[in-house]
């Protein structure tokens, strides 16, 4: 599982670049380096707000690396997937992307771990890795 | 739940004062021999007093203010476990709650009327120090902010009887985190101890991997362990989990206290996180508080959670008046 999340500036679109070549433990170096090269990753937005994430449901695919572009409408809110060791903050104002290239197939409820609010426990996203 | 506990986890938990009377036995042997001589000395030097036997209780997430379907009663049950308390023939000499004091509200000045209710309902609590440490409800919109205001600091320490308490606060910076600075002082504030001293932490969420995606768990909570792993007797209480629960660590155990507003199921259930339905029959089922007793003579020690009973809302304030209100609330932790 590849995963690197930052706020987005030079530094980090340098680490999007290299993200899968530099962590992957699911995939080899080089075939994660070739991916990065051949094609640049998907990039897929998810907006935060109180107490949702929309889309609530993402698919993704094993062994393909993507981008989770994060940003928020309202407040600060967590990313927080312990699973696939993911846990960012989105700020307001701010983009975070969280690269990840998941290994295994399966259901993931990230949650939101940053409270914010009376509905906060109730914030989720389905995030469904397919073969 | 109760659990008789053999005669080395008597000593520890005795040792961390969990108990009515535990630490008599616990600390009886301490008097003879020089080598625990000596440990009673450096824990009374330390300390500004010598262990003792006493006594307290836990109480968690009162959540006060709430007032929905999992729980149309409001703050009964958390009347009740004053009214419970005040009835003991051993008096605690402590009570602490375990965060979640208020449930969160849309207005400050809702949430502070909130605050005031808690106080009003535990300032009932019969010739007993209160000590309080923060939930995410009480604490995590404002940095802690109104806690500090009208509970005093979210984290702290004191002694009592020889006993070292550690109260953590994980979640005023909004993640469940306890922070470099808290947990650089918890350091400092341990290292004055020799590793026998007995000590209880007391915090809102679980300082382990309880279940990650309830938001179970404590970002940083394994710096803490690791903080403590080297002491003998270390027992942390919790709370947030709203149910009964026991973890060990090493030498540290962890448990966690029922709320006194609804129940959350067992960690093991598969799926998303629902609260225990609202039973009418039993309105208070799986809600209590924590208490321990022993015996003097050291002959056991029994750990019982104890669940509330309703006889008092029988009669002429019956169940159906009871339920009048209530205006459907969140059923978040």
């Amino acid at each position: 599982m590849n995963i690197r999340y930052f706020k987005r500036g030079f530094v980090a679109e340098l680490a999007i670049a290299f993200a899968a070549a530099v962590s992957s433990k699911a995939l080899p170096v080089n075939y994660a380096a070739q991916a990065y090269a051949s094609e640049p990753p998907q990039v897929i937005e998810i907006k935060a707000k109180k107490f949702e994430f929309s889309p609530s449901t993402v698919t993704l695919k094993a062994g393909q690396p993507v981008i989770l572009r994060l940003t928020t409408e309202d407040r600060t809110h967590g990313f927080f997937l312990k699973p696939l060791n993911i846990d960012a903050d989105i700020e307001p104002g701010k983009t975070t992307d969280v690269a990840v290239t998941p290994d295994a197939a399966g259901e993931y409820v990230v949650i939101c771990d940053h409270y914010c609010g009376i509905g906060h426990g109730n914030m989720k996203l389905t995030l469904n890795v397919v073969q | 739940m109760r659990n008789r506990l053999d005669r080395r986890s008597f000593l520890r938990i005795a040792g961390t004062s969990l108990s009515i009377g535990a630490l008599y036995s616990a600390f009886a042997p301490l008097a003879h021999g020089a080598s625990n001589e000596i440990i009673r000395k450096s824990l009374a030097d330390l300390n500004g007093e010598a262990p003792a036997p006493f006594s307290f209780i836990q109480l968690s997430d009162t959540h006060v203010g709430f007032n929905g379907p999992p729980d149309p009663l409001g703050t009964k049950a958390f009347e009740n476990a004053v009214a419970t308390i005040n009835r003991l023939k051993n008096r605690p000499e402590l009570v602490i709650v375990t965060g979640d004091l208020t449930h969160d509200a849309d207005s400050t000045e809702e949430h502070a009327r909130r605050y005031r209710l808690f106080k009003e309902i535990a300032g009932k609590i019969n010739g007993t120090q209160i000590k309080v440490v923060p939930g995410e409800n009480d604490a995590a919109l404002d940095g802690g902010a109104m806690f500090r205001e009208l509970m005093g600091p979210t984290y702290y320490s004191f002694d009592h009887r020889g006993v070292h308490f550690i109260a953590l606060d994980n979640v005023s910076g909004g993640k469940p985190a306890v922070g470099g600075d808290q947990l650089a002082w918890m350091k400092s504030d341990l290292a004055r101890f020799p590793t026998s001293a007995p000590i209880v932490v007391f915090t809102h969420r679980p300082l382990f991997d309880l279940r990650p995606d309830w938001e179970w768990f404590t970002i940083d909570g394994d710096q803490v362990l690791n903080a403590l792993a080297p002491y003998d007797n270390v027992t942390i209480l919790y709370g947030h989990i709203h149910r009964e629960n026991f973890h060990q660590q090493g030498n540290t155990r962890l448990y966690a206290a029922r709320s006194l507003i609804f129940a959350f199921p067992d960690p093991a259930t598969p799926g998303a996180k629902k609260p225990m339905p609202f039973d009418k029959d039993r309105p208070f089922k799986n809600l209590g508080l924590r208490m321990v007793t022993g015996e003097a003579k050291g002959g056991g020690l029994q750990i019982e959670d104890v669940e509330l009973s309703m006889n008092e809302y029988s009669g002429t304030v019956g169940m159906d008046q009871m339920l009048k209100h209530g205006k459907g609330d969140s059923a978040d932790e």
